[in-house]
């Protein structure tokens, strides 16, 4: 589903954030990824996403060679891919609703259809009552669900979370991962950052280690 | 595409409602619709800033628009007396009243006359008089000032053909002094066209400032809304999607403008016209001053929001695509 070929990506400070790395994720699977802080994960996820393009390498994304994808076609790419942020990435003056309403409103779905998905988003996560709550009145667990329900709600075959229980207690990090292995469940490719090592090792999936930009282990399935 | 993804996206079809040409255009007017109402919306809530963006926009409008309807309306008055033009014969004091009737009859009998018509003495003065509002001071002269009088139309048309007639008039014995009320004429017709062109390059100007102010205004709404950009694109937002409310918040300012300036243009118009009636009332005319009218004040409207459309869009070009997720 996601391949890097001997991905590198230098920046323009001349730091080498991604050095040869090679690793395939297949379809339907669940994946961390995991290093120190500044290892290159955030990288990675922003190559999937195509916030940024790699120095030298190649990757491909459900089929698609993304150095193939002009500037505008980028729009229609990331609306194929879910993502949640360590920060959420919430828009603060609007309701619970209207920010997991969002990726349906760019896709140009009918209100309707928009209410029904929305509503369906927001009871996998356990918001269905909060939607016209404004975010700064939920938790931080909860604004993390929001953004989880914001990923998910235009059904993408793939699911990027960056840091996704960087701020939260333990408890509420296993809940929250917990949500992603039922996407997964359902046939959503799954790739997760996080350096979190005693939660994850925990939940027996595979793991892809960089240490400095480089794969140390995990490149293959 | 693979033959895989084709196959998901069969599966999907059922609950997927975006598949024709239709529906695509369905959700771009839905979207349409939602980027109006929303930046009407954004625009409305902050009432103060609004009125006032409004003002600027529509005192800037209004000044150029307000000065041409000033000067249709006086192109208006004097086109009444543009032609024919008009020789005045003051007659010789010492000539006897009859003698001047004579003259008067021979003159309009000539073929290059139009119309030839006595004042005498005293019904100049009476005239003189009531429209002058000097009455009890004419009333307390002993001697009437005025003299004699006839009144010579040129039958041609042309300034050149009655230069000439009023210098052959000059040279009769029965006329003291002969004069070509045109002179003035020529002069407030090019002093008019001279005002049109200064206003109209005024005007040029206040709109140049017009489409600035507004191109200001909608980069300030962008950079208040930078994060919301940024987490728009970051969910394949394009950048039509994004533009698409910014070009609406710059569209109602303009629309807004022009209403300001239509209202303004009205105002003056109606602050004026109490004047403008005694003074042609005193003149012993039907004169009325004209405004815009409906067609001018939608004309004002829509060019107003086509300059909010412009300022947005330039500003829109170099703001936007410079905001991207980092
Ligand atoms: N936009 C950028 N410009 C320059 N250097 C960057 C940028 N983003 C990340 N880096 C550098 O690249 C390295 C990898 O960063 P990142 O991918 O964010 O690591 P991680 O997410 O694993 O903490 C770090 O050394 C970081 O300083
Ligand atoms: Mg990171």
């Amino acid at each position: 589903m996601i391949t890097f070929d001997r991905v590198s990506k230098r920046y323009d400070e001349g730091h080498d954030a991604l050095r040869e790395v090679s690793v395939d994720i297949d379809r339907d699977d669940l994946v961390f990824l995991t290093g120190h802080s500044g290892a290159g994960k955030s990288t990675l996820l922003r190559l999937i996403m195509l916030m940024d393009r790699p120095t030298r390498g190649q990757v491909t994304v459900d089929g698609r060679n993304l150095a193939t994808v002009g500037s505008r076609a980028i729009p229609r790419h990331r609306r194929d891919i879910g993502v949640v942020f360590q920060n959420h990435q919430l828009l603060f003056d609007r309701p619970v609703f209207d920010n997991v309403a969002l990726p349906l409103i760019i896709a140009g779905y009918d209100y309707q259809e928009v209410g029904r998905r929305v509503r369906a988003a927001l009871d996998k996560v356990g918001l269905l009552e909060r939607e016209r709550a404004m975010p700064v009145t939920l938790s931080g667990g909860e604004q993390q669900r929001v953004g989880i329900a914001r990923a998910v709600v235009g059904k993408p075959k793939i699911l990027l979370a960056d840091e996704p229980t960087g701020n939260l207690d333990p408890a509420l990090s296993a809940e929250i991962m917990q949500l992603f292995e039922e996407f997964n469940r359902v046939g959503v490719t799954v790739l997760i950052a996080s350096h979190d090592l005693a939660l994850i090792s925990r939940l027996r999936h595979r793991i892809i280690t960089l240490r400095e930009g480089r794969l140390v282990s995990g490149s293959a399935a | 595409m693979s033959a895989r993804r084709l196959a998901a996206q069969r599966r999907e079809g059922a609950s997927q409602s975006r598949t024709g040409f239709q529906d695509l255009y369905r959700a771009w007017m839905r979207h349409h619709r939602l980027s109006a109402a929303d930046s009407l919306y954004r625009v409305l809530d902050k009432p103060l800033s609004s009125v006032l963006t409004w003002l600027v926009i529509g005192i800037a409008l209004a000044l150029p628009v307000g000065l041409n309807v000033a000067l249709d309306n006086v192109d208006h008055l004097s086109s009444g007396w543009d032609s024919p033009a008009q020789i005045s014969l003051f007659l010789r004091e010492d000539l006897e009243a009859d003698r001047a009737q004579q003259f008067q009859q021979a003159l309009a009998a000539r073929e290059d006359i139009a119309g030839a018509r006595y004042v005498s003495r005293e019904e100049a003065l009476a005239e003189f008089s009531e429209l002058s509002g000097f009455a009890d001071v004419l009333a307390s002269l002993d001697e009437n000032p005025l003299p004699d009088l006839v009144l010579v139309t040129p039958a041609g048309q042309g300034g050149e053909a009655a230069s000439a007639l009023r210098e052959e008039l000059q040279a009769t014995p029965e006329v003291a002094q002969a004069v070509l009320d045109m002179e003035w004429l020529q002069r407030l017709n090019s002093l008019m066209e001279l005002s049109r062109r200064l206003v109209l390059a005024v005007g040029g100007l206040l709109v140049l400032g017009v489409v600035l102010i507004l191109g200001n205004t909608i980069r300030l709404a962008i950079e208040s809304r930078r994060e919301e950009i940024v987490i728009v694109k970051l969910v394949g937002g394009s950048n039509a999607f994004v533009r698409r409310p910014f070009l609406y918040t710059g569209l109602w300012y303009g629309v807004g403008g022009g209403v300001f300036a239509a209202t303004l243009v009205a105002l003056s118009l109606w602050f004026l016209s109490a004047p403008v009636d005694q003074l042609a009332a005193l003149y012993q005319s039907g004169f009325q001053l004209s405004g815009l009218g409906i067609m001018g004040a939608l004309n004002l409207v829509i060019l107003g929001g086509l300059l909010g459309l412009t300022g947005a869009w330039l500003a829109v070009a170099r703001h936007l695509v410079e905001i991207e997720p980092r």
